[in-house]
């Protein structure tokens, strides 16, 4: 079987950049006194995610990185491993050689093992208590500038949220960072004198005093090594790091520089005292961090190539947008809006005759085709494929599977279809119940199967359709299927009130009764009882309903039925008396016009003869409570409708014409109201009721 | 409460915790509700029914956009007669996220009540259950009748909410 993973590489490699960037964030934020347990949980989370998606696709490189930082989190999440800075940038640069990993893996490059191993060691090392990672500052006492110093770090992470190529050039590069680091080492090594600074914040500043290039350093603060590293060095430096990067890096770095420049370089210093007035570690052990840097440089070596190669992909990653969902719901509500003001427009112009009219309709149609392409692309802002959901069974069907010791194959159909991103996620839990429950009870262990002349590997389908104005989401297995007398036991045990002679249908809704259970023994799988209604009320809430069909020993099947969106439904507009109601275009099967020999009275029900069939007749006055102008169905149309395989004709004074409507729901300010699925604002700015055929349909008597 | 309280003039800004109340007419009673509830008043316009509905639920409106149900008070209540001309009055209420309209025959004046003012409210008297009442008060030597708009539109009386009770029962 085949799945696409192109696409789910992609949101992981979207999802992991943004987790990234939020570690980042929050890193440079923490305070190290008193770190926010709620931050580190975050930047734990994060790291979790990233190891969990990455495990998944098997991206061992990062997987095996985050697994050693997220040891090192949890630790520190704990409390038992203090923060320094030492580790906060041990931390930061971690998360650049993630997303440079993930680069590598994004652009299907091949992967830096040396790198991979260097930042596990490195964690491994801090996670040791290894002296390396504390050798950080002998603490200079920098008190008198602790408000320019945390400006100076607002303005430092001001920068690279500004510009966010400049941000990513320093982040993703982490073997430039390596290499530069390397230099500084061999220099720290000799110059390890009165005023330390950790190694990291060399390396650090130093990365800023190359963009600051030629600034003096005014302020001797602990910056024995600038006079070793002059201006010129840096310089060279610079044009190194220019060689390596393509022309492209080259732009980014001259902008960003000359902003940069001043308001950074006297701040150098003061950003260097941050961290060493706030660590608290033991004083500088200088052991030489050569033998584990060496491999960094051999690693930095190795990849520049490809880093040049690298930077000028990254720009197609910004083909897609992150957009919060309010700003699209904004976007949805309004062209809602903006389709009912067209369609009043409409209907003035229809009112205004001769030349002018002429133009005005000219236009309006213009208006109106406009009007619903807009609609339409703003409404597939939110649709995403349902395969989202889908794939990510193969998984849970596969341990489960194994677990019991069951033979399934799942197929998959129609994962094209699109819903609503936000039904997606909701629909996650409903399904993986579905799922769960056929694997557990519904598909037989392969020796029953074969005493039962089945195939031995049993099927379970997750399909996909979408039928008219909802999408259907069929859950099939070709196991035992429901049984019907065990249900009515169980029931009768429930004190349900049940009926030996009760429809099939009946039966089956009886499952999704609360804490009703069949299975004979519960299973960490299922058995609880607590699946099913709670399956059926998460169907409910995103307006939805769920529909059993099993036949014993054949299989069941579990069809949810969903809208497509909040959006837009094509509709007829029918009268009753002198109110307007609008039937889902998808019900309809035909209008007519009966003829007394057509009708029929059954004891107490009305029937309808059309073509050789005879159908249920319902009066929608009836059910709407209104005084129709049609006396008679003769005198007024039957409008014959389908819903879930039943059909019925349904009685109306007069057919008004066929329109799409908004959907706008009647929840918000009132409450549901039976046979009605929500409400529509007509041209005249009226409403009028959207009708359920569904609901409908369940008013006939079987 | 909302968004608009910080628009209008802070009632505990006036000098004795004055609370302003808008005050309205059913049948022969005069009633009083908190102003920061009101979201607008307006003239009575035909509404959408709905059925199975009790009768005080008129039906529902569009109010730029949003279904909006509208309730007669004095029906559901039996105050006053019922009729529908250009003075019936519909008070758009914004309470609990919601938007609410109440027919009500009159619309008098909004007036300042500190919280001396305000009496405790009798257990009979008026047509309104206690539950619903927050005290009276006397204004120019009229008795208004305080309500508490809150509890009761979100009542189970008037059933303008989904309860769980009721969705179960489906």
């Amino acid at each position: 079987m085949s799945i696409n993973m192109a696409e789910f590489h992609q949101v992981f490699f979207e999802e992991s950049h943004e987790h990234l960037e939020n570690m980042e964030q929050l890193l440079i934020a923490i305070n190290l006194q008193s770190p926010d347990p709620e931050e580190l949980n975050t930047i734990f989370r994060a790291a979790h995610s990233i190891k969990g998606g990455s495990g998944i696709f098997g991206f061992t490189a990062l997987s095996s990185v985050t697994h050693v930082m997220e040891n090192l989190l949890d630790k520190v999440r704990k409390g038992t491993f203090e923060l320094s800075s030492g580790i906060i940038d041990l931390l930061l640069k971690t998360v650049d050689t993630l997303s440079h990993i993930l680069s590598l893996y994004r652009e299907e490059e091949p992967i830096d093992w040396q790198q991979v191993e260097f930042a596990k060691n490195q964690l491994v090392a801090a996670l040791n208590g290894d002296p390396f990672l504390s050798a950080s500052p002998e603490v200079i006492p920098v008190t008198s500038t602790k408000t320019e110093i945390t400006q100076t770090s607002v303005v430092v992470s001001d920068v690279s949220h500004q510009n966010d190529i400049g941000f990513g050039f320093f982040e993703d590069d982490v073997e430039l960072t390596l290499a530069i680091e390397n230099q500084d080492f061999g220099f720290f090594d000799e110059a390890f004198t009165a005023k330390e600074i950790s190694v990291e914040d060399i390396n650090k500043t130093l990365l800023d005093s190359q963009l600051v290039t030629n600034t003096e350093p005014d302020d001797d603060l602990g910056f024995g090594f600038f006079e070793s590293l002059t201006p010129e060095s840096v310089d060279s430096e610079i044009d190194a790091l220019v060689h390596i990067q393509a022309n492209k890096a080259i732009a980014v770095i001259e902008p960003l520089t000359k902003p940069i420049n001043s308001p950074s370089a006297p701040k150098i210093p003061r950003y260097t005292g941050n961290t060493a007035e706030s660590t608290k570690v033991a004083p500088a052990d200088p052991v030489d961090p050569a033998p584990v840097l060496n491999k960094s440089v051999a690693s930095g070596a190795k990849s520049t190539p490809t880093a040049a190669t690298k930077k000028v992909n990254t720009s197609t990653q910004d083909a897609t947008l992150r957009v919060e969902t309010s700003k699209i719901d904004t976007l949805v509500n309004l062209a809602g809006e903006l389709v009912i003001t067209q369609s009043m427009l409409t209907l003035i112009g229809n009112e205004i005759s001769g030349e002018l009219g002429e133009r005005l309709k000219t236009a309006l149609v213009e208006l109106e085709r406009n009007t619903r392409e807009m609609q339409e692309a703003v409404m597939s802002v939110r649709m995403l494929p349902v395969s989202f959901v889908f794939n990510r069974f193969h998984r849970l069907v596969r341990d489960l599977s194994d677990q019991l010791g069951k033979n399934v194959n799942l197929v998959i159909e129609g994962g094209n279809t699109e819903i609503d991103k936000g039904m997606i996620e909701k629909l996650v839990d409903p399904l993986t119940h579905l799922v769960r429950n056929s694997l557990d009870h519904g598909i037989e262990k392969p020796e029953v199967r074969r005493l039962l002349g089945k195939a031995e590997i049993a099927e379970l389908s997750l399909r996909a359709s979408q039928r008219g104005g909802n999408i259907v989401i069929a859950v099939h297995d070709d196991g035992a299927g429901l049984h019907r007398e065990k249900i009515i036991q169980k029931a009768r045990e429930n004190n349900m009130s049940v009926t030996d002679n009760m429809p099939d249908k009946q039966i089956w809704q009886l499952i999704f009764a609360a804490g009703f259970s069949t299975a004979q023994e519960i299973t960490d799988v299922s058995g609880r009882g607590v699946g099913m209604d709670v399956v059926r009320r998460n169907i409910e809430a995103l307006g939805g309903r769920i529909d059993i069909d099993s036949v014993a020993g054949q299989g069941a099947t579990f069809e949810i039925q969903l809208p497509l969106t909040l959006a837009i439904v094509d509709g007829m507009s029918v009268s009753v008396g002198n109110q307007i109601y609008i039937l889902p275009l998808v019900h309809i099967i035909e209008s007519i016009q009966p003829h007394t020999e057509q009708l029929k009275y059954l004891v107490q029900e009305r029937l309808i003869r059309v073509r050789e069939e005879y159908l249920p007749l319902l009066n929608l006055h009836q059910l709407m409570e209104i005084t129709p102008f049609a006396k008679c169905p003769e005198e007024g149309i039957v409008v014959l409708l389908e819903s879930n395989n039943k059909r019925f004709g349904l009685c109306v004074d007069a057919l008004v014409g066929q329109q799409q409507v908004v959907i706008k729901s009647l929840e918000k300010h009132y409450r549901r109201i039976p046979g009605v699925s929500g409400a529509t604002i007509m041209g005249d700015g009226s409403v009028a009721l959207i009708l359920d055929v569904e609901s409908l349909a369940q008013q006939i008597k079987n | 409460m909302d968004s608009r309280a910080s628009l209008a003039p802070k009632p505990e800004f006036s000098a004795h915790d004055e609370v302003e109340f808008l005050s309205f007419v059913l049948g022969e009673e005069h009633y009083a509700l908190d102003i920061m509830s009101v979201k607008e008043i307006r003239g009575y316009e035909p509404v959408t029914k709905i059925a199975n509905a009790p009768s005080f639920i008129k039906g529902v409106l569009n109010l730029r956009g949003d279904i909006v149900p509208i309730v007669d008070l004095r029906m559901k209540f039996n105050v006053g007669t019922v009729t529908y001309d250009e003075f019936t009055i519909v008070i758009m209420l914004n309470v609990c996220d919601r938007i609410v309209g109440i027919v009500v025959d009159a619309v008098s004046d909004v007036i300042k009540l500190s919280s001396e003012a305000i009496l405790p409210a009798p257990e009979f008297g008026a047509a309104f259950d206690s539950r619903y009442l927050k005290g009276l008060a006397t204004v120019d030597e009229k008795m208004v009748i305080l309500v508490n708009i809150q509890a009761l539109i979100s009542s189970d009386d008037l059933g303008l909410m989904e309860t769980n009770s009721l969705s179960e029962q489906e």
